[in-house]
């Protein structure tokens, strides 16, 4: 059974309406950030979620740990129901599912000392107090490469990578078993984020966790994780093994997104696919498959029919009417 | 190749509260006609300040306080601002980071566009109906120049209308209006998705094959720099610590800060294997002491990096800047 379970899990939010709007009656405009998401997270792996700005990643992230609730869908982890829990209920179910965020500026209070910041996960679910806190907070905060001397200091006392040292200090001091890794690594210069990398997976090894870890950077997602989901406009495309994912994608968005990045060193193998257009917006999303506005591959009936996900391998699926054909934009650019 | 921009031992200070900042100190480069420079470097290491330098960008509290920046034969630092506001624009351009603050909220696209043209291009008729029509013509081709679709309707937009990408780039087709021969893109791509990302590098190496105009391309992205650029400048806290044939340096690079960079790059291929990050951060450029700006992080470092070290020589075309150059596996 695995430890997190997203079942069908919708997230809208509505858009906002002047009053000549209302009283003229035109339907009120929806946001569609995330629409019909399943996946599952096995205990101890590392599920990479990948995609571009406002396909709806961290909107995802949040809506699991219910920091948004979610229009439709269910959460179960390890076999209990997030979405149903009582607020009571969901606070203690929080000690073991945590988020580190991705700003390392924006989300530490500036005006808390790193004890405060740190221990207060350890206040809320009443697990320690006092100098039992601090002390444990001490050994937190060493623990993520920082020192305890410096448990009085302000956020704008330390750099950017030392502040996400802060952050997932924070994330880790109630012991949880799941942490929600929200682009953790992006506000960070490249020597900081490989430092940070490598904490969070000796973490994970250590002490056992299972990350949800969205980021748009695929070098990073195929470098950590187990296995990969890559969304678009709110659904996820394709999922499965990193491996299958990254070296056999087979939903062309998947193709675009991984031909553009840049390489470095080796010649590129394969052929560069280019994506036309920018992303629609997801007030008005296209109707049928929501990529055959840009995909260089769509037929007629890929805009009034939406492709079912459909598996291609061990745990590797993905949704696109024309995977039986074995095209590739890959082999077509070559 | 002819030499286009020598940049000579510059150095730019910024007098801050928390002590004299020598954010460039002692730049030396070359980019020749046509050439596409990579320059990287981590926040702070002084890549933009060293391009702002050579722009004349830089105001109170920075101040240039020695060395040379000769463009196409001129000394550009002994121009008279009017001169320099008359080479700006028309013979360098610069792109900045993030266009939404960098273009002006209030004017429409093609009101933009227009001031360069108007500001930069004498070939424009005299009259004023001719000059008008033959202006609106020329915003329309840079526009439809940097593929922006139907840019007679979206002259009269304003930025806000446009998407990330589309505002990258209106802010090059604005760089480019009066052809210059040189373009400096200041992390073109930073803000931008990986697919917009890179329609915008392909427009930019499009662009300058087409218009043989020279590139220097800003960035903190070692892959970038990898596909586009023909060679590379690496700096690290104000001072270029390697530089030399793109490929060159990424295989083989000789410096151990840029060695060290290219091992923090996680990559797919490297799954399982740990990453080798470079410890520690970068110095504080306050009150630095006159030695090997690296010295307090490198796997290299030895007693004797406790002095200041020129560039050396490292192969046909290539310099770096350490004492263990030879050293170097």
């Amino acid at each position: 059974m695995s430890l997190l379970q997203v079942t069908d899990l919708s997230m809208h939010y509505q858009g906002r309406q002047s009053l000549v709007q209302r009283l003229s009656g035109n339907p009120q405009s929806v946001v569609r950030a995330v629409e019909g998401v399943s996946l599952h997270v096995e205990k101890g792996e590392v599920l990479g979620l990948i995609g571009e700005s406002g396909c709806g990643k961290s909107t995802l992230g949040r809506a699991i740990l219910r920091l948004h609730e979610p229009t439709a869908g269910k959460v179960l982890f390890d076999n209990s129901d997030v979405t149903a829990l009582s607020p009571p209920a969901l606070k203690a179910m929080r000690r073991r599912m945590q988020i580190i965020f991705q700003d390392p500026y924006a989300s530490l209070n500036p005006r808390r000392t790193v004890a405060e910041i740190v221990g207060l996960p350890l206040a809320l679910h009443g697990i320690a107090m006092g100098d039992k806190a601090r002390e444990i907070t001490a050994q937190v905060l060493e623990r993520v490469g920082l020192r305890s001397s410096q448990l009085d200091r302000y956020p704008h006392q330390f750099s950017g990578g030392q502040r996400q040292r802060i952050g997932i200090a924070r994330a880790l001091v109630s012991n949880p078993e799941f942490i929600v890794c929200d682009e953790p690594v992006s506000a960070l210069d490249v020597s900081i984020q490989a430092q940070i990398i490598a904490l969070l997976l000796e973490l994970k090894r250590e002490l056992g966790l299972t990350y949800l870890f969205i980021s748009h950077d695929i070098s990073v997602i195929g470098y950590l994780s187990d296995r990969v989901a890559v969304m678009y406009l709110g659904e996820i495309v394709e999922t499965g093994p990193v491996a299958a994912v990254l070296d056999n994608p087979r939903h062309p968005y998947t193709q675009s997104l991984l031909s553009a990045v840049p390489e470095i060193g080796a010649k590129r193998a394969k052929g560069r696919v280019r994506l036309q257009g920018d992303l629609p917006s997801p007030l008005n999303p296209p109707k049928g498959c929501k990529f055959h506005t840009r995909c260089p591959l769509a037929i007629p009936m890929c805009q009034t029919i939406v492709p079912v996900v459909q598996t291609l391998g061990e745990g590797h699926q993905a949704a696109c009417h024309r995977l039986d054909e074995g095209l590739s934009l890959l082999d077509g650019a070559r | 190749m002819t030499l286009l921009l020598e940049v000579t031992n510059l150095c730019t200070e910024f007098n801050t509260r928390a002590g004299l900042v020598r954010a460039v100190d002692g730049v030396s480069l070359r980019v020749s006609r046509g050439e596409c420079l990579g320059v990287v470097g981590e926040s702070g290491s002084g890549k933009s300040v060293t391009f702002a330098s050579v722009m004349g960008l830089v105001r109170s509290p920075g101040r240039i306080t020695h060395g040379m920046i000769f463009f196409d034969g001129r000394e550009l630092r002994d121009m008279s601002p009017d001169e320099m506001r008359a080479t700006r624009g028309r013979d360098i351009a610069m792109t900045m980071q993030d266009a939404l603050t960098a273009l002006n909220p209030a004017l429409t696209v093609g009101e933009q566009l227009s001031e360069v043209l108007i500001a930069h291009d004498e070939t424009l008729p005299a009259g004023r109906a001719a000059r008008r029509v033959a202006i609106r013509d020329k915003c329309v081709e840079m526009l439809g120049l940097v593929g922006i679709p139907s840019p007679q309707s979206r002259l009269a937009q304003y930025p806000h209308e446009f998407s990330g990408g589309m505002r990258q780039r209106i802010m090059i087709a604005i760089a480019l209006a009066c052809r210059p021969k040189l373009l400096i893109a200041d992390e073109p791509t930073t803000a931008l998705d990986v697919t917009i990302q890179a329609q915008v590098l392909e427009l930019i190496s499009d662009i300058r094959a087409r218009l043989g105009m020279a590139v220097v391309l800003i960035t903190h992205d070692l892959g970038v720099v990898a596909e586009h650029c023909d060679r590379v400048m690496v700096m690290y806290a104000g001072q270029v610590v390697e530089e030399g044939p793109t490929e060159q340096v990424i295989t083989q690079p000789r410096h151990p800060y840029t060695r060290g960079l290219l091992a923090s790059i996680p990559r797919p291929a490297m799954r399982g294997q740990p990453l080798t990050p470079i410890n520690g951060q970068v110095p504080d450029l306050v009150g630095l002491p006159p030695q090997c700006r690296f010295q307090s992080r490198c796997p290299m470092a030895r007693p004797e990096c406790l002095v200041e070290v020129p560039m050396f020589d490292a192969g046909p075309d290539r310099r770096a800047r350490c004492l263990r150059l030879e050293d170097m596996p």
